[in-house]
């Protein structure tokens, strides 16, 4: 771990009871992550993927089964009311909608005044200071304070929850789809107050989403989840221009192009490539995660989990770049492979990153 | 936004209520009179006048006296004082119990909330007033003790409701904010859930209170309360209708009081609720008090018609003209005109708010919110359906099917999909029911297999719950056709889905169109849908048509700055590191829409021509519409991207 790691997660385990008989719901399974000072890193995946457990549990608003996370040094993965307080100085979030997040009975002055109460002792006077000061930061009006959430918008609640959670300070923020309920122009207002917030305060984002294209324009490194496993991990660009896994390039190739053109090369390559295999298809419960719906599905990917390991060649690249595929050697060779890979074997184990 | 910030607290909207205001006069008046009753009363509550025993009201004696000459006035007053004391103990109880462990049950869960719950439930089973009456008959002429009875065993209601509303609460967002800044459980308590819950907590009580002061005066009735001589306001209906062949009169000063009080204490519970919710729901939607509807402008304000585009087109299959929606006296769309061209799909594009959806509606004459079709023509198959119900009803499903965002909604879930597919497709079919049930089936089968649903038949048998929200939106698509429609219109049809789903879903619809040759109108706020989907598309602002033309014409070269906004605002384009470009600002809420130009307040080529008048849709190039001032200055820059 180094000096400047804010957030560490190692190999967290969320599991959801349900009900008496069956066996509980895993949500998260052994996911690893560190976030550094001022980065930046991408969730991504599907509804249901575990993006926004792995950042409840971060909170400590989700019970941990298994796993570390570790908060600037300290770990905090069952910690008590009282240190959890201490931290929410430092640790805080931005939920996805921007309706429940604001209580409708209080105005957003008494909302973003109680983050105040709990740390500082601090004055009404200063207190309201503090507010204008966080109000006029995320580019709202000082009259904001004495409104209604009930009175603003979709975009203008989602800069009033940004305010509330910059109140204190924070070192981490986690944004759990901060942009998803939002219009495409609001959308593009809402991240760039998030990238100049991040450059002015040097603060560290955990980005929840589940859309790749807004997740790599504001992220470092990306994470690739599925039914709460990481696929793949790696910087953000490398990822978008170039995915390893069978699963990242499926969730590119979704993302329909925005011109035409483009689009409609786009298509005649996929109907020529051949059939894709649906997302109707029901998953299997041993193997790869995505071997139901992976198109390069062999034998193996549905008897033995593959390993997140780093991708071979993928030093040349700039390194970091980790896949959890049998067959990303021999699907994906990111320079020319030294050493042929083998299809149905697993790929060499190149140790630790 | 220019709603008043300082809000009344909740004291002043109830007293602007006329019964509101009422009651608590009536309330407080009651309240200071008895408690002060050695001041306000004329006479002392035993003080005997046997000159006037049984009189009706007079000048010595207001109300009139009983049949030992006691001033009724006076034994009104000074009886009050134990119904007070009464309400004021069980009350306390009432709410001290129902608010802790209401709360603590919700809130806290597990054990807590299983012995709470349980607890309640039983003792909602005993009978209340048999139970005072053990206690009284234990501890006798305790009336203390009978009321304290009485709060306790009223609690296991207000517990039942504030569990389930916290239980609501706890789940919010906001609750789980406030966990993450810091705050306790019982300051979260305190700010986020008891406020909530403070208006239904009062009204509860103002009907526990009616209850207890009829409670307490049945047991003065009974001679159960206060002991003779001692005033109460149950002894002196017993007293009066002792009387009542005597001096009917008495029964008037003894039971009116008890009667306005009741109902004093109901209309104060509701005058509470209707005041508490009035606080801050302010719908942005909704006009200020006090600010009338802006007037219609006249037609040709609304829409300056480009030449040729007046006339339904009658090559299309669908041609609305000039059509004009209200909602709540409101307009939100004026003067739409679009043509969908058989086998062709027209893309709906704007950001929410804009009238995307009440379009959509509006052609199939299905306006949300109590709103109306106001005015133009919608042209189906050369039959105007605007205004005409039955030309609609019979359109609707078999000629223009719909499909929305929420799959859900379209799909009952009591009831298997297959007969739900099975009733549409019999439906639209008509045919004699004996041969069909069969051919029904096949055709149920049929339609799931034509939208990738593996395993139909397996399929056909579950409910709308069993399904992922790809599966339902198949099966909807499967139910809309049903009727082999000759239009789809979709509204926002893959917003909800994963982008992996959502490629599917547009797979699907394209390959449906190919087969059926149907044509689709598509709304949507994504420009990747657009561009794999549609053959042309129109932009909508603030309730009007801004821009149409050919999908790549309009991808190359939007003719409306608004367009051309919206077109870069998309972080698909932009490269990581470098800020988006924006369109700064939100849409105009209908109610705000300027007379000029509704787009100048956001756009970057503003000039003082462009708000001066309405600004009319032109044809600056063939086959594309815009509406801008400056679209010649565009056409000729281009719009960088
Ligand atoms: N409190 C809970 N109890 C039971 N199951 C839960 C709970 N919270 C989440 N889950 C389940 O855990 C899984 C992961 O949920 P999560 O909300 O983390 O997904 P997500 O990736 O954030 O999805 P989305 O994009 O829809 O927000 C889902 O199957 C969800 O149903
Ligand atoms: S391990 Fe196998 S099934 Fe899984 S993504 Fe790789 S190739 Fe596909
Ligand atoms: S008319 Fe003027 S304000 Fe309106 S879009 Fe055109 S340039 Fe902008
Ligand atoms: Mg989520």
């Amino acid at each position: 771990m180094t000096p400047q790691t804010i957030l560490d997660i190692q190999d967290l385990t969320v599991e959801f009871r349900q009900g008496r008989r069956t066996a509980p719901f895993r949500a998260v399974d052994s996911v690893s992550l560190t976030i550094a000072a001022g980065e930046t890193v991408g969730l991504v995946g599907e509804s249901g993927s575990g993006k926004s457990t792995i950042g409840r549990a971060v909170l400590g608003l989700n019970p941990v089964r298994s796993g570390r996370i570790h908060f600037e040094g300290a770990d905090i993965t069952s910690a008590r009311p009282g240190v959890r307080r201490e931290l929410s100085a430092r640790l805080q979030v931005v939920f996805q909608d921007p309706y429940s997040s604001l209580n409708p009975a209080r105005t957003i002055g008494r909302t973003l005044a109680e983050p105040l109460l709990v740390h500082r002792k601090i004055g009404a006077a200063e207190t309201a200071e503090r507010v204008t000061e966080m109000l006029a930061r995320v580019g709202m009006p000082a009259d904001t304070a004495n409104r209604y959430p009930g009175q603003f918008s979709g975009g203008q609640r989602q800069r009033i929850a940004i305010a509330r959670a910059l109140m204190l300070s924070p070192r981490l923020v986690i944004c759990d789809e901060p942009v998803s309920a939002l219009d495409l122009s609001i959308q593009a207002q809402v991240m760039n107050l998030l990238a100049d917030l991040q450059s002015e305060l040097s603060l560290s984002y955990l980005f929840i989403a589940h859309d790749l294209p807004v997740v790599r324009h504001l992220s470092h490194r990306i994470v690739v989840l599925y039914r709460g496993q990481v696929m793949e991990s790696g910087p953000a660009d490398d990822v978008y221009a170039d995915p390893v896994h069978p699963y990242t390039q499926a969730l590119l190739a979704a993302v329909p192009e925005p011109d035409p053109r483009v689009q409609r090369a786009r298509r005649a390559d996929k109907e020529a490539a051949g059939a894709t295999v649906l997302s109707t298809q029901p998953p299997a419960a041993t193997g790869c995660a995505f071997a139901h719906r992976c198109p390069h599905a062999i034998d193996i990917c549905h008897s033995l989990r593959p390993e997140l390991l780093p991708v071979p060649g993928g030093e040349a690249s700039g390194g970091g770049r980790t896949a959890a595929c049998h067959r990303a050697a021999d699907l994906h060779p990111l320079t020319v492979p030294a050493h042929s890979g083998i299809t149905g074997e697993e790929v060499p184990c190149s140790g630790n990153e | 936004m220019s709603t008043a910030a300082k809000r009344p607290g909740l004291l002043a909207r109830v007293v602007r209520r006329p019964s509101g205001a009422a009651a608590i006069g009536w309330l407080v008046l009651l309240t200071a009179a008895t408690a002060g009753a050695s001041f306000t009363a004329p006479r002392g509550p035993l003080e005997q006048d046997l000159g006037h025993v049984l009189a009706g009201p007079s000048g010595g004696h207001l109300l009139g006296t009983d049949n030992l000459g006691r001033d009724l006035l006076s034994r009104l007053l000074f009886g009050g004082r134990s119904t007070l004391l009464a309400v004021a103990e069980s009350l306390l109880v009432y709410l001290v119990i129902g608010t802790v462990l209401g709360l603590a049950s919700g809130y806290l869960g597990g054990w807590v909330d299983w012995l709470v719950t349980r607890t309640a439930d039983l003792m909602f089973a005993l009978p209340g007033i048999i139970i005072v009456l053990v206690v009284l008959s234990v501890f006798p002429g305790n009336l203390h003790a009978a009321m304290i009875t009485f709060g306790v065993l009223g609690s296991p209601g207000l517990i039942r409701i504030l569990r389930s509303q916290t239980l609501g609460i706890r789940e919010e967002l906001y609750v789980a904010a406030a966990k993450v800044a810091g705050l306790t459980r019982s300051q979260i308590l305190r700010r986020h859930v008891l406020p909530r819950m403070t208006s239904m907590v009062i009204v509860q009580a103002a009907l526990f209170s009616a209850i207890v002061v009829t409670i307490q005066a049945g047991l003065g009735f009974l001679g159960l309360g206060a002991q003779p001589p001692d005033p109460s306001w149950g002894g002196l209906v017993a007293d009066a209708s002792q009387n009542i062949d005597r001096d009917p009169w008495m029964l008037v000063p003894a039971g009116i009081p008890l009667v306005i009080t009741v109902i004093a204490l109901g209309l104060l519970g509701d005058a509470i609720r209707d005041a508490a919710i009035e606080g801050w729901s302010v719908s942005k939607m909704a006009a200020p008090p006090g600010r009338t509807v802006p007037a219609p402008r006249s037609a040709e304000d609304a829409v300056a018609p480009v030449e040729g585009s007046i006339e339904p087109d009658a090559r299309a299959l669908l041609s609305v003209r000039n059509l004009s929606v209200e909602i709540g006296g409101i307009p939100v769309v004026q003067g739409v005109s679009f043509d969908v061209m058989a086998g062709e799909t027209l893309g709906v594009v704007g950001e929410s708010g804009c009238g995307k959806s009440v379009t959509a509606l509006g052609v199939l004459g299905l306006v949300p919110g109590g709103g109306r079709v106001a005015g133009g023509q919608v042209v189906f198959d050369g039959v105007d359906l605007a205004g005409s119900p039955a030309e609609l009803a019979r359109v609707r499903g078999s000629g223009i099917a719909y499909v929305s965002q929420e799959p859900m909604v379209a799909l009952d879930p009591t009831f298997p999909v297959g007969r739900q597919l099975a009733e549409a497709v019999r439906r639209h079919s008509r045919a004699d029911r004996r041969t069909t049930r069969a051919a029904a089936h096949r055709r149920v089968i049929e339609l799931l297999t034509m939208v990738n649903i593996p395993d139909p038949e397996a399929v056909a048998g579950r409910y709308p719950h069993q399904l992922s929200g790809g599966m339902a939106q198949r099966v909807a698509i499967a139910l809309a056709l049903a009727g082999d429609p000759k239009l789809l219109i979709a509204d926002e049809p893959t917003t909800a889905l994963d982008v992996t789903v959502q490629a599917e879903i547009l797979t699907l619809l394209r390959g449906l169109q190919a087969e059926t040759g149907m044509a689709v109108l598509i709304v949507t706020h994504d420009w990747g849908v657009v561009a794999d989907l549609c053959h042309r598309s129109v932009v909508m602002y603030a309730g009007q048509v801004v821009e149409q033309a050919d999908v790549e014409s309009m991808f190359t070269l939007p003719l409306h700055p608004y367009t051309a906004g919206l077109l870069a605002a998309n972080p698909h384009l932009a490269g990581g590191g470098e800020p988006l470009p924006t369109i700064p600002g939100t849409v105009p809420a209908p109610r705000d829409w300027p007379q000029g130009c509704r787009f100048a307040a956001r756009c970057s080529r503003v000039t003082d021509a462009c708000a001066a008048a309405p600004v009319a849709l032109t044809r600056p190039v063939p086959d594309r519409l815009t509406r801008c001032v400056h679209s010649q200055q565009l056409l000729v820059e281009g719009t960088p991207r």
